[in-house]
């Protein structure tokens, strides 16, 4: 019985608490409302050269590393535009072209470009998609701030530690000088556009060692903490869980035969980190591009917010025109 | 001779209390090691979370800065999602278990019916996502929606429902079957006044730990359109949505530090809906079983 009176007096805590939450929202909802109808008076006020209202939703999907970039814009432009319905999903750069080659979405996020494949299946199904670059990434290749051999790497060592048939598994197999050690790689996992892109520019398609000593993960901040404490360890991913991690973490120069080059703001956007910098895209339907007025409203706000989205989130912007040619480029198929 | 004997059963004794004092031990070790890690998690997501835990937590959309991230949109999409699952999955399940208990006839086609839904259980979850892709998202054309979000759920609870509601039918005593049709009830009588009244402390426990497993789940709503970033709540059953799972692991995943600590304050909201319900279910349990 005592029991029992316990619990009752923990669920009536609970719903008091949920009652005061409902009601709290309620006049938050209020708030929104009174700040809708005043941004919507002001756009009324000085109809001449405002932006006008649109409201529709647009489907926006792919790639969890593009994902950040794309929040950020939605976020902003929902408060813009509070009638245009933006999902976005994280699903990774495949799951969003399998999606978009259907026509099924407006934006697919894509941390690769499309491939010969899924061009032909957009083909198929009478679907063009039109490629945008959002920002730079700078892959890193990390070690743990407690590895004392490793500055810089050579993509041919690189290939040497990575690669299954080179049959590498102590670090003194790759280098004589490096130590005895096993190698453990952490990695993201096949499905995602950074493996693929890693596997593209470095593996060249040849299998990742699989199996004792490697983890694969989706979650990069797994890769991370791996990492982190284990000075035998190696990782690659996206440059913003480096920078996040700096204290920890020692991000390796890269050597493509002119000196190691270490991934910094600079060098990526410049290009010179090669050749693990890579665009960040985000492909339009060219359908709803043309005929979708809160598509094309869209696209102009992603354009001019893109550059601060990607510094805000930890990527690397393009310069400015590079953004405003793109935009040139698109608005050209619908003006 | 005697002396002996009894020194020798002495030392017996002894011996088997001493036997008993171990395993007393052994288990209840073995029962802190869940409860130590229970306390563990708890104690972290709470020292994480507490500071991102308000009221504009509460009501917030995601955003892109943790200060003003909230988990509304997942909140209401989770209680929609376990709504619809209630309705469908708990019907049809019931149904099934009162099918297979009271109607069907226990022959092989029976006993294979029997053993697949409990196969069913046991298959991963982004299975049932892909069965879910395929049926409501494609074929019956929800698109990617609450409602195809939803069923899938369904779908993957129906098992364990079916399951936990034919164990508590087969409970029902048989006297009070027995005293049904005694006093001349049809069948359909007296499953409608003794044996489901019986068997519904057991149904609403099962049902209810199914309701909570949909509530967790993450892999099947990723592939049936779960939004990771959304700032509308769903308008329609047809209208796009996102889950509290879906937003606390697209919190947790973010390289800068303060994401886990948002991702936290999301967990503790998981773990207050989930313990509300499996506080209803304690209390309807005990309400119930009172009466048999």
């Amino acid at each position: 019985m005592q029991k029992l009176k316990r619990l009752a007096f923990l669920f009536t805590f609970i719903l008091i608490i949920s009652a005061l939450a409902a009601c709290g929202q309620g006049e938050e909802d209020a708030n929104t409302d009174a700040g809708d109808t005043n941004t919507e008076d002001q756009s009324n006020g000085d109809n001449g050269n405002s932006e006008e209202k649109v409201s529709g939703t647009i489907n926006l999907a792919g790639s969890s590393t593009v994902f950040p970039i794309m929040e950020y814009v939605t976020y902003e432009y929902n408060k813009v535009q509070p009638d245009v319905n933006t999902p976005l999903e994280s699903i990774g750069s495949g799951g969003g072209f399998k999606r978009s080659t259907k026509g099924e979405i407006d934006f697919s996020n894509a941390s690769r470009p499309i491939q010969e494949e899924e061009i032909e299946i957009a083909k198929e199904n009478g679907i063009e998609l039109l490629e945008v670059e959002l920002a730079y990434d700078g892959l890193s290749v990390v070690v743990s701030q407690q590895n004392d051999f490793l500055e810089n790497v050579t993509i041919e060592q690189l290939r040497d530690i990575f690669i299954a048939e080179r049959g590498n598994k102590l670090w003194s197999d790759v280098n004589p000088e490096w130590p005895k050690k096993e190698i453990k790689i952490f990695s993201p996992g096949h499905d995602s556009g950074t493996f693929d892109y890693f596997n593209e520019v470095v593996l060249e398609e040849n299998p990742m060692r699989e199996g004792e000593g490697v983890t694969l993960s989706e979650d990069d901040n797994l890769l991370v903490r791996g990492i982190q404490n284990d000075p035998y360890a190696i990782g690659f991913f996206g440059y913003a869980y480096y920078a996040a991690n700096e204290d920890s973490l020692k991000v390796l120069g890269i050597d493509n035969g002119n000196g190691p080059i270490k991934p910094t703001f600079e060098t990526i956007q410049d290009g010179s980190y090669e050749p693990l910098g890579r665009p960040l895209f985000t492909y339009i339907n060219a359908k709803s591009l043309e005929e979708k007025k809160e598509v094309q409203n869209f696209t102009e706000f992603l354009l001019t917010n893109a550059g601060a989205a990607s510094e805000h989130v930890g990527y690397v912007a393009l310069p400015e025109e590079e953004y405003q040619s793109q935009l040139a480029e698109l608005k050209a198929r619908y003006q | 001779m005697l002396q002996k004997q009894q020194e020798k059963w002495q030392k017996r004794v002894t011996k088997r209390v001493w036997l008993n004092k171990v395993f007393h031990s052994l288990f209840f070790a073995a029962t802190t090691v869940g409860l130590i890690f229970l306390a563990l998690l708890l104690y972290r997501i709470l020292t994480q979370g507490i500071s991102y835990l308000d009221l504009d937590f509460l009501q917030g959309f995601p955003a892109p800065y943790p200060e003003e991230a909230g988990i509304l949109a997942g909140l209401v999409g989770s209680l929609y999602i376990i709504t619809i699952v209630a309705i469908f999955a708990i019907v049809i399940g019931v149904s099934t278990a009162l099918y297979l208990e009271e109607y069907a006839k226990k022959n092989r086609f029976t006993r294979f019916i029997q053993s697949n839904i409990q196969n069913l259980a046991g298959v991963p979850s982004i299975v049932f996502g892909l069965l879910g892709l395929t049926l409501f998202v494609y074929i019956l054309h929800l698109g990617y929606s609450l409602l195809a979000g939803g069923l899938t759920m369904s779908l993957l609870v129906l098992p364990i429902i079916v399951v936990a509601s034919q164990e508590s039918i087969r409970a029902v005593p048989n006297f009070l079957k027995e005293a049904s049709y005694g006093m001349g009830a049809t069948k359909w009588q007296t499953i409608v006044r003794v044996v489901l009244p019986a068997a519904l402390p057991g149904i609403i426990t099962g049902s209810i730990l199914a309701l909570s497993r949909a509530i967790g789940e993450t892999a099947p709503l990723l592939v049936v359109g779960a939004a990771a970033a959304i700032y509308t709540l769903p308008d329609s059953l047809l209208g796009s949505y996102t889950a509290m799972p879906i937003q606390i692991y697209s919190w947790i995943s973010r390289p800068q530090e303060e994401w886990p600590l948002v991702a936290a304050a999301g967990i503790i909201v998981l773990l207050v809906v989930l313990l509300l319900m499996n506080t209803i279910a304690v209390l309807i349990r005990n309400k119930f079983k009172k009466r048999y």
